[in-house]
């Protein structure tokens, strides 16, 4: 019973540069803290008022060079400590690049982890030790949170966007996964575990099309998924892609209406018709499929129907998926 | 402080003489007349600047959603009437004058002229009302109050005779373009499903019936206030009072103008921007 | 006459003057209003005391066993909503703002004596409608009503409870008014703004936050009732809306509120400090200047709450940086009350024991913002223990203390009676050590990844949780005694019948009689001393007799 943890496992490289930030503020905090806690006791116990040993004379009520000393002395320790952790906090948090890809959709009760080879984990979300590894988070319904303490690392699931995680797992291991946005009754509930696997042992997960509550065929509304339990997650984006009728007009050499070339759009930057340009990332393709006519891409006509209602944010991961697959094929990459 | 400032300030006893304590007009909590007026004033304006606070946040929500939905909201926005809407303008404006009138008289002490320039004031305002009932009274007709029968049908109506949406099909299902014609040409900016577009619209009308609510709400208590002090100066004009306390009319003036103020910020930002 | 000290218990004061119920519950006086407001909030912490008593009993055990989810949220929820807004914002500013201010800046009461009792009035119907809204199933948004789960999910009586913190806050709204006024045009002659106490100078700036940030929440959580109740998309994304504007509109409220809940129990402190070491505050003008000065700082720091939301990383950094700025002043004051202790003459009476103890425990809460400053390390802590054990300490362990030091420091004024100093002292240790043992735990808790509002959690954190409940029965205990002695003492303390038993300075102590007039002052004072002025003896400044003139600086009266 008295075995119990005062301190979190550290199990990502992000975790271990925000640990050693923790605790040289709690070192501070422990050195002022002292001087206040401890130096208010031993005053009140010095000058208390039955003790006429004391020097009083002199005693002042102004001293500016003490006035000077504790403000600036605070204000450039906290001048210090800011910019440390607000460059840290960019590091990590700020776009990066060559990551393991993973979409995670909260919904009341539960996550549901999608891996870009197909498998899907419910309330689970195995990981290779040692690689960067990027979370793209959304939420059905209310705010949700993905709280990973051992990686020392959160994001918010928020609907209607996307919000995305970097971290790199340094130890195979099991650890706790929270969800910490308060998001109604079964909030408590809403666990899970994080497993990282050393990086063969993830490649052979992957290929025995992972384990976990969910089987790789379903989906996390029970539907039948796009395809079997073999397929990745861009091929079941490719099914869902020719199920709602994208390939009508895109991809289609006989298409009766200009469409823009869609394996040019992911990672580049898009000219929009009202002048701007913006990036193709994942909100974009998710925006311009639920409304296209939100951001026109220069040089064609607002013809596309928006399918905002009619897709969920599963096939959305799909089809995101099947549209970087189409950029990343076309350069013959990855 | 001199010897002389100190005097003047500091009271005697507080029973004594040289005190308005026993008109009723000078608070048992106060020295001087002036100093109850100038508490009253600061007083009043830290009303008024929590009021803009109260209104500027709504106003700012107001301000992000037509950003981010321009098109439907200038649409929706063509089912204010900017005749009833400058009317409500110009008679607030004039209600101000009067407003201001009536405190000058006040302050002169000619109760009667106060008593009838604060009924002016009580008219013009009621006719502010007025104009709002029949507006609303429009608006709930035409089904545009964001309640559970909301209807975005007069404003698709509207939209597409002014040539500024356009109703296209695909694939079996319905949706609007909105965008503009020129020279017989409609050129699309944006298309939105119908349901989109009736959230959107819903929206703005239940932004404008929050700030011109929550308006009116102000008006109406105005009014409440001010037949009161039109009681009150009547009373004073019959019983010839020579002098009454002027601050609860200055309080109200001020009190009208803010009323006024946010009006004139509301009606240029529902009625008449994207005109 | 004015140094004589006042014998016999005839002279009528504010408490038996008039005695009827009418003449409570229709009083101008701002002392009874300050003796209502002490009442009704007494009553309103008992109840989220008692909230969370059930969070701490079912949180002993890892399981989630005791309650259901259903029940245990609505727990977590009535315990925030309660002892924020129908507790700790009008704590000091309602019940020792509007007992002392005009006592001690000269006047005979408020600006505007019958917008207090209006405000009274607002104060308690919110907090009844808030109430029914708990008691009539409840709700469990959560203090903080985030949408799109308080618009468009939860069940309960949330527009009802809406409703009635609106009313509250007009409550909040009218004080701050009516203090910013006062405190402008109502101080005595002489009495000029750096002769001020300092706890003028708290009342101030808390009035400040108080009028201005407080209609935005108003707006924002009548939008959230609004929503709920005609499905318009202002903060629900499944409807158009954006739930993070609801964030940054709510926080531009409840950050500040935060100030509102600490600077009167900082300017308590200046108070009680000097009182107790007999000295005047180090650095008085350093003290009255960083209050205003958390105050603007304040408004501009809302962002940090929602570091994890994903807003930009500039906006962030923006945040970051003005937080981190905001707790200079803080530090400011701590030093400076440290320094008014040197070369003291200490008394250890119950308030200075909450006094020390508030220094002790809102450093730790301070200290502990900073891990949450810092945004890389506020991302791991952020909706954890952590959090819910920096808020405590700087809240309870804060301006609980405070409130306490001014309960005690003040009885003597308000009741002329003295509560008995040894319970006074045993409760306090009580509290700071129940206090410790209840919310320490919970910082390594939150470090190790706790999550807020859960109601059961990993088995190895079992320990630690229930040295938090253990802990929180010693603090409960520590604050039932002073309910039931300071009640004893009513009837059974001993009489007061020194305008100054402690020997302070201030108008309230030097001037004002034992259990205050009716009027306070039977003339205005004039000023001619600077504040906490220990270097001189205890002397009531002058008055004008009438009607002599007056000598500036003649001294007797």
């Amino acid at each position: 019973m008295w075995n119990f943890p005062l301190v979190p496992p550290t199990a990502s490289e992000e975790g271990a540069a925000i640990s050693i930030l923790y605790w040289v503020i709690t070192a501070l905090a422990v050195i002022f803290g002292s001087i206040v806690l401890f130096g208010a006791i031993y005053l009140a116990v010095r000058y208390r008022a039955d003790n006429n040993a004391v020097d009083r004379s002199n005693a002042v009520d102004t001293d500016m060079r003490m006035e000077l000393a504790w403000t600036i002395v605070p204000l450039v320790l906290a001048l210090v400590m800011f910019a440390w952790a607000a460059k840290l906090y960019a590091d990590i948090y700020a776009p990066r690049e060559g990551y393991y890809e993973v979409f995670v959709i909260g919904k009341q009760w539960m996550w549901h982890c999608q891996h870009p080879n197909g498998v899907r984990e419910n309330n689970m979300l195995t990981l290779p030790a040692g690689r960067l590894v990027k979370v793209t988070l959304i939420s059905q319904d209310v705010i949700h949170a993905f709280s990973i303490p051992a990686f020392r690392v959160k994001r918010d699931a928020v609907p209607g966007r996307y919000n995305a995680m970097y971290f790199t797992p340094t130890k195979p291991g099991e650890y706790h996964l929270f969800c910490t946005e308060y998001c109604g009754t079964k909030h408590s509930e809403m666990i899970g575990k994080v497993i990282v696997l050393p990086e063969e042992e993830f490649q052979a997960w992957l290929e025995k099309g992972g384990r976990g509550l969910a089987t790789a065929t379903t989906s996390m509304d029970g539907n039948a998924a796009a395809g079997g339990g073999t397929l990745t997650l861009a091929q079941q984006g490719e099914q869902t892609f020719k199920a709602l009728g994208c390939n009508a007009c895109h991809l289609n050499p006989n298409s009766a209406v200009k469409v823009p070339d869609i394996t040019k759009t992911w990672g580049s930057d898009i000219p929009l018709a009202d002048g701007r340009t913006v990036k193709g990332d994942e909100a974009y393709i998710r925006e311009s499929i639920l409304n296209p006519g939100a951001k026109i891409h220069k040089g064609y006509q607002n013809l596309m129907p928006p399918y905002q209602g009619q897709v969920s944010e599963e096939q959305l991961v799909q089809l995101i998926a099947y549209i970087k697959s189409l950029a990343d094929s076309r350069t013959g990459g990855n | 402080m001199s010897v002389q400032e100190i005097e003047k300030t500091a009271t005697l006893e507080h029973t004594g003489d040289g005190h308005h304590h026993g008109d009723g007009i000078l608070g048992e909590q106060f020295e001087t007349l002036e100093q109850q007026n100038n508490a009253y004033l600061i007083g009043m304006w830290a009303f008024i600047v929590q009021e803009v606070l109260f209104f500027g946040a709504i106003f700012t929500s107001y301000a992000i959603y037509r950003y981010k939905y321009v098109l439907e909201f200038t649409l929706a926005h063509h089912e204010l009437n900017v005749w009833f809407g400058s009317l409500n303008t110009f008679v607030l404006l004039l209600s101000s004058y009067t407003m201001a009138r009536a405190v000058r008289a006040a302050m002169q002490n000619r109760h009667k002229k106060q008593a009838i320039y604060l009924f002016l004031t009580f008219l013009l305002a009621g006719e502010f009302m007025l104009n709002k009932y029949f507006e609303y009274g429009a608006k709930f007709e035409h089904h545009l109050f964001p309640g559970g029968d909301y209807s975005a049908h007069e404003v698709v109506k509207h939209a597409k005779e002014k040539g500024e949406l356009r109703i296209v099909e695909e694939n079996g299902r319905e949706f609007y373009e909105l965008g503009k014609t020129r020279d017989g040409q409609f050129i699309a900016f944006k298309r939105v499903t119908p349901e989109e577009f009736e959230q959107r619209t819903r929206l703005f009308f239940g932004f404008y019936f929050i700030m011109t609510g929550l308006h009116g709400l102000h008006v109406l208590v105005g009014m409440i206030v001010i037949a009161i002090l039109i009681g009150r100066a009547w009373i004073d004009h019959l019983k010839n009072k020579p002098i009454a306390d002027y601050m609860p009319v200055e309080m109200t003036g001020l009190y009208w103008h803010l009323v006024d103020i946010v009006w004139i910020f509301l009606f240029p930002l529902l009625y008449l921007i994207g005109r | 006459m004015a140094t004589a000290t006042y014998t016999g218990t005839e002279k009528p004061n504010y408490l038996n003057w008039k005695t009827s119920v009418a003449s409570w519950l229709f009083t101008y006086d701002h002392k009874r209003l300050g003796i209502l407001y002490l009442i009704s909030i007494s009553i309103f912490f008992f109840i989220g005391a008692l909230a969370a008593m059930f969070i701490r009993l079912e949180l002993t055990t890892p399981k989630g066993d005791l309650l259901t989810s259903d029940v245990y949220n609505k727990m977590f929820t009535t315990h925030g909503v309660i002892m924020i807004f129908l507790f700790l914002i009008p704590s000091i500013p309602a019940v020792f703002g509007n007992f002392l201010l005009p006592l001690m800046i000269g006047a005979r009461d408020v600006a505007f004596p019958r917008l207090n009792l209006l405000s009274w009035y607002f104060f308690i119907t919110g907090g009844i409608l808030v109430l029914i809204a708990l008691f009539r199933g409840g709700i469990d948004t959560g203090w903080t009503f985030y949408t799109p789960y308080s618009s468009s999910f939860a069940k309960g009586e949330v527009s009802l409870a809406i409703v009635g913190i609106f009313l509250a806050g007009f409550s909040s709204i009218f004080t701050g008014i009516n203090f910013l006024v006062t405190i402008h045009k109502m101080r005595a002659p002489g009495m000029t703004w750096f002769r001020l106490p300092l706890f003028v100078w708290a009342m101030y700036a808390t009035s400040l936050l108080q009028v201005l940030g407080t209609p935005v929440v108003a707006i924002t959580l009548l939008l959230v009732a609004v929503e709920r109740t005609f499905r318009i998309g202002i903060f629900d994304p499944n409807l158009g809306g954006d739930p993070i504007l609801f964030q940054h509109l709510f926080w531009f409220y409840s950050h500040p509120a935060v100030y509102i809940m600490i600077l009167p129990a900082m300017g308590v402190i200046s108070e009680v400090v000097s009182a107790f070491s007999k000295r005047r505050v180090f650095g008085y003008h350093f003290v009255a200047f960083s209050s205003l000065a958390i105050a603007i700082i304040g408004f501009l720091v809302w962002g940090h709450h929602m570091f994890s939301t994903g807003q930009s990383i500039y906006a962030g950094i923006v945040f970051s940086f003005l937080t981190w700025l905001v707790a200079v002043p803080s530090a400011i004051k701590i030093f400076n009350w440290m320094a008014t202790i040197w070369k003291g003459r200490v008394h250890w009476d119950t308030p200075m024991l909450y006094a020390l103890g508030f220094m002790g425990l809102f450093v730790i809460g301070g200290l502990t913002g900073l891990h949450l400053a810092a945004m890389a390390t506020n991302v791991h802590l952020t909706d954890t223990y952590f959090v819910v054990a920096h808020f405590h300490y700087v809240m309870v362990g804060g301006a609980i203390m405070g409130y306490l030091a001014a309960l005690h420091f003040w009885w003597p004024k308000m009741t002329g009676r003295m509560y008995p100093e040894g319970w006074g002292k045993l409760a306090a240790m009580l509290v700071f050590v129940g206090f410790n043992l209840t919310f320490f735990p919970q910082f390594i808790l939150g470090y190790m990844g706790m999550p807020r509002r859960y109601h059961s959690y990993p088995e190895e954190w079992a320990v630690l949780n229930v040295l938090s409940t253990a802990g929180s029965s010693v603090l409960g205990f520590g604050y039932l005694l002073p309910v039931i002695y300071l009640t004893w003492s009513l009837k059974y303390g001993k009489v007061v019948t020194e305008r100054n038993p402690w020997g302070a300075r201030g108008l309230e102590w030097e001037l004002v009689d034992p259990v205050p007039d009716p009027h306070n002052f039977e003339r205005t004072p004039i000023v001619t001393r600077p504040a906490y002025d220990y270097a001189h003896p205890e002397e009531p400044t002058g008055f004008i007799p009438k009607p002599r003139p007056v000598v500036v600086g003649d001294m007797d009266g």
